[in-house]
């Protein structure tokens, strides 16, 4: 019989890891159970032993969750091909980077990859215990019960170190070639960080409502893991985009594919809580609500990891249908009846201390803002999840495609885009008129200015024929940008000013000064300038336009200002791939300003083919060129090219979003807030004695 | 007042005439037939737009896009150019739902859903602001201890 140490050892760890979860979750339980109404664990006493135990045995769980990946990644370095797993996901030729992102190139893998984050989540949430050590005990048992799902899943459902019967092969039959794109090393991580990360704030939130933790410190604690955990999610999705923009060669980079659909409904559910829970740490209003809201973005996360891997609906991005959906059923049910049962359980515990003074409040536009980030979210459920119905009530599945969504989300996106503008303008409780016209007439102003101009250059719907809703779009999309941008600069402006004021120093200093000393308001106000500019690169695309046509040597076609002739065709091997590609002279306006050489590969391990895009960015648009294959009777290559306007204004918003999020995690920078920090302990050790 | 309504009634119908005639020959065939193509999902699995299938060699692309041609060129509205493709394909060869009965569902429900959720989220804010009103009076005859005030105030003015 032949030996498997490094898929032994694998197993092994992945088995070791389950136990210290279950030990986690189970002694942590019971030393919680046994310090019951106490507000701090005495870690003297024999319950704070056994506390401590399941704390440690939570970090051990990480280390055991490390050593596995290790082992895969291990064996897909020195190809050992007698793992299943490595066979089919990795092949001797595949480039070294590669080889490392084949962890989450397939079921197995990327259910270790979300096992292993969620303990290196879970990791530094132990480390860190100190922060509050009672309701650290309780998120810590929390996110012990996921990690002995999903580790219960990789020892028994879907194990990634499963031995291939038979003699060993001499090669793999290679990674999916979609996923040899530079940024597919590092989309999933970051996505999957996002998905898992969330799963820490419900363990507080689920903790805190169980513990009946007084006043509001533990949005406090959570508040960064939040924002982190949506970041990384917004890095990862709008990654995703690009990938899709730059690999599969359709001109777009959204096709609301079901897991594309998956990935956004955590974020806008996720974004709503952002939001929302700034009404329960400010004003002690919202709290059944905000329990909910991280209740749901949890279960939205484990329901996208459903759909992705049960074969419930169809999806070019899933993964092979397999049985580990009843799994996944079992346990969405479980956390659904655990959330259910505390929160009926606790929930006088929840009632809100104010209430909702005036509808022209800030109060009120998070309320609105909340409404339609959950109706946009329902509207993407609702289209995922309509085909299933479909099948069931008339016995015929249908599509929702882009037209579905295109329809019902872009109407939602530009009154979500008006209150990005509108809700910082509102003050606390009530607005009263004066604010209103003081902070509404600058962005009004700007708007009817940017209405005019855009008319008068050639933007008019009502000449637009068939694409007369796609222009529509544009121009109130466009318009409110302008006024949006306006309010946020007027709203810089204004704190910069009063700033200058008080230190006589010029305004931009000022203005740095301003976003110093309230990193988290500034930041939050350059996030939504993100967002702006997002959704100006999205209206871009009623512009779109595109050709298609077969070249030979020296012919030449046009599209908008741009004139490509083909200087060349040709093929090329190397050992991982075959490729076809052309050689495209670009000119505009008469002038050679580029050469672009857009192809084909066809991969030999995996006997597929892959679009490697010609891309010639510019901040006005994109020439997007695909090399879609030879016409056999001639033998010619076939070109297709876009014309994508406002595309970089897409990246370029989601890096100004990570930016801002960046800047408001980052505590207040001045001599204040460290004083303010002094005084903290005082204030928190009150909270501690309510 | 019989015949001022029959005037009406032929001026309405020659101004629908002469605006579908405008419509009509306005029309361009080669948007018409980007616009359906963009409604019809390619039938060889890849989950694309028809218009959008990139596959090299696909077995389903080119002969769709020439049916689409044929039934743009040989019909004059856009339904029955639908429903020849969901009679050939089935009814998930359409992008969305849009052939009546229970497809209307996917449509309505988003909407209803959205309005309920607003009709709700406005009874809400008035029952808050109803039951706010006394309390603001107690609030100004001074019954919140001022520490608790001080602590509110400092609460939202943080940020």
């Amino acid at each position: 019989m032949q030996a498997h140490p490094m898929p032994e050892f694998g197993s092994f760890t992945l088995l070791l890891a389950l136990a210290l979860s279950l030990y986690t979750l189970v002694v942590g339980s019971i030393a919680l159970w046994r310090s019951r109404g106490q507000l701090a664990v005495n870690i003297d006493g024999v319950t704070g032993r056994l506390g401590e135990t399941a704390r440690r045995a939570g970090i051990g769980s990480f280390a055991a969750l490390s050593c596995a990946a290790f082992a895969l990644v291990w064996a897909a370095f020195t190809n050992d091909y007698s793992v299943s797993y490595i066979l089919h996901h990795t092949n001797r030729d595949l480039n070294t980077a590669y080889k490392f992102s084949a962890l989450w190139s397939g079921q197995e893998g990327s259910l270790l990859l979300w096992a292993w984050l969620l303990s290196a989540y879970g990791f530094v949430l132990r480390i860190r215990h100190k922060v509050d050590v009672r309701l650290s005990a309780f998120a810590s048992t929390i996110v012990a019960g996921i990690q002995v799902f999903f580790t219960l899943l990789l020892c028994f459902a879907a194990p990634p170190f499963a031995i291939e019967p038979g003699p060993v092969a001499q090669d793999g039959f290679g990674l999916n070639p979609l996923l040899q794109y530079p940024e597919m090393v590092i989309h999933p991580p970051l996505l999957y960080l996002g998905y898992v990360g969330f799963s820490v704030p419900f363990a507080f939130a689920l903790g805190a409502l169980m513990m009946r933790y007084p006043g509001e410190k533990w949005i406090h604690i959570t508040r960064r893991w939040t924002m982190v955990t949506w970041m990384f999610l917004t890095c990862g999705i709008f990654l995703g985009a690009h990938w899709a923009y730059s690999v599969l060669g359709w001109g777009g980079y959204w096709g609301w594919d079901p897991v594309e659909n998956a990935s956004l409904m955590p974020w806008l559910t996720g974004t709503a809580f952002l939001h929302s829970v700034m009404m329960q740490e400010k004003r002690g209003m919202m709290k059944n609500w905000n329990v909910w809201l991280i209740f749901s973005t949890f279960l939205l996360t484990i329901l996208g990891t459903l759909l992705t891997r049960s074969g419930l609906v169809s999806s070019v991005h899933a993964f092979a249908e397999s049985n580990i959906g009843v799994w996944f059923y079992t346990f969405i049910v479980i956390a659904f009846a655990v959330c259910l049962f505390t929160f009926f359980k606790n929930r006088d515990h929840l009632k809100s201390e104010n209430t909702l003074e005036s509808v022209v409040s800030r109060e009120a536009s998070f309320m609105f803002n909340n409404l339609i980030l959950l109706a946009a979210c329902f509207t993407v459920l609702w289209g995922t999840l309509f085909p299933v119905l479909s099948e069931y009530v008339q016995g015929t599945k249908v599509t929702m495609g882009a037209p579905f969504y295109n329809r019902v989300e872009l109407p939602i996106g530009i009154f979500l885009l008006f209150l990005t503008g509108v809700g910082p303008l509102l003050a606390w409780r009530s607005t009263t008129l004066r604010t209103i016209r003081r902070n509404f007439v600058l962005p009004g102003i700007a708007m009817a200015a940017a209405l005019v101009v855009l008319v008068s250059v050639g933007l008019r719907p009502w000449t637009a024929g068939d694409d007369w809703q796609s222009q529509t779009f544009s121009l109130v999309t466009f318009t409110l940008a302008a006024g949006v941008i306006t309010a946020i600069a007027a709203e810089f402006l204004r704190g910069a000013a009063v700033v200058a004021t008080q230190t006589g120093k010029n305004l931009l200093a000022s203005a740095v000064l301003l976003v110093r000393r309230n990193t988290r308001r500034y930041g939050g106000y350059i996030v939504h300038f993100g967002i702006v500019v997002m959704f100006i690169g999205i209206a871009g695309g009623a512009f779109n336009q595109n050709t298609e046509q077969e070249v030979g040597f020296g012919d030449s076609m046009t599209l908008g200002q741009y004139k490509l002739v083909c200087r060349s065709y040709s093929q090329d091997s190397n050992a991982n791939y075959d490729t076809e590609f052309a050689l495209l002279d670009v000119y505009k306006n008469g002038k050679k300003i580029d050469q672009l050489n857009p192809e084909k590969r066809f991969y030999h391990a995996s006997q597929t083919s892959s679009t490697m895009v010609a891309l010639r960015s510019t901040l006005a648009s994109d020439l997007y060129i695909i090399y879609e294959g030879k016409n056999p009777d001639t033998d010619r290559p076939i070109i297709k090219v876009f014309l994508n306007p406002l595309m970089n204004w897409i990246w370029i918003g989601v890096l100004t979003v990570v930016l801002g999020t960046a800047l408001a995690l980052v505590p207040k920078m001045t001599r204040q807030a460290k004083t303010a920090r002094a005084e903290a302990p005082a204030i928190e050790g009150a909270v501690q004695h309510v | 007042m019989k015949v001022r309504y029959s005037m009406f009634r032929r001026w309405v119908q020659a101004g629908c005439v002469a605006l579908l005639a405008v419509v009509m020959l306005g029309a361009d065939p080669s948007a018409r037939f980007n616009k359906i193509g963009h409604q019809l999902m390619c039938a060889c699995s890849c989950g694309q737009i028809l218009l959008e299938c990139n596959h090299v060699g696909c077995p389903d692309s080119d002969r769709m896009i020439g049916e689409l041609r044929t039934q743009v060129n040989d019909n004059s509205s856009d339904t029955p150019v639908f429903n020849w493709f969901a009679a050939k394909y089935g009814a998930i060869v359409l992008a969305a739902p849009i052939r009546g009965g229970f497809d209307n569902v996917a449509w309505i429900t988003p909407m209803a859903v959205f309005f309920m959720a607003t009709v709700g989220t406005g009874l809400l804010v008035r029952v808050w602001r109803k039951r706010n009103a006394p309390q603001a009076v107690v609030s100004a005859a001074g019954s919140i201890d001022a520490d608790a005030l001080r602590e509110r105030i400092r609460r939202e003015t943080k940020y």
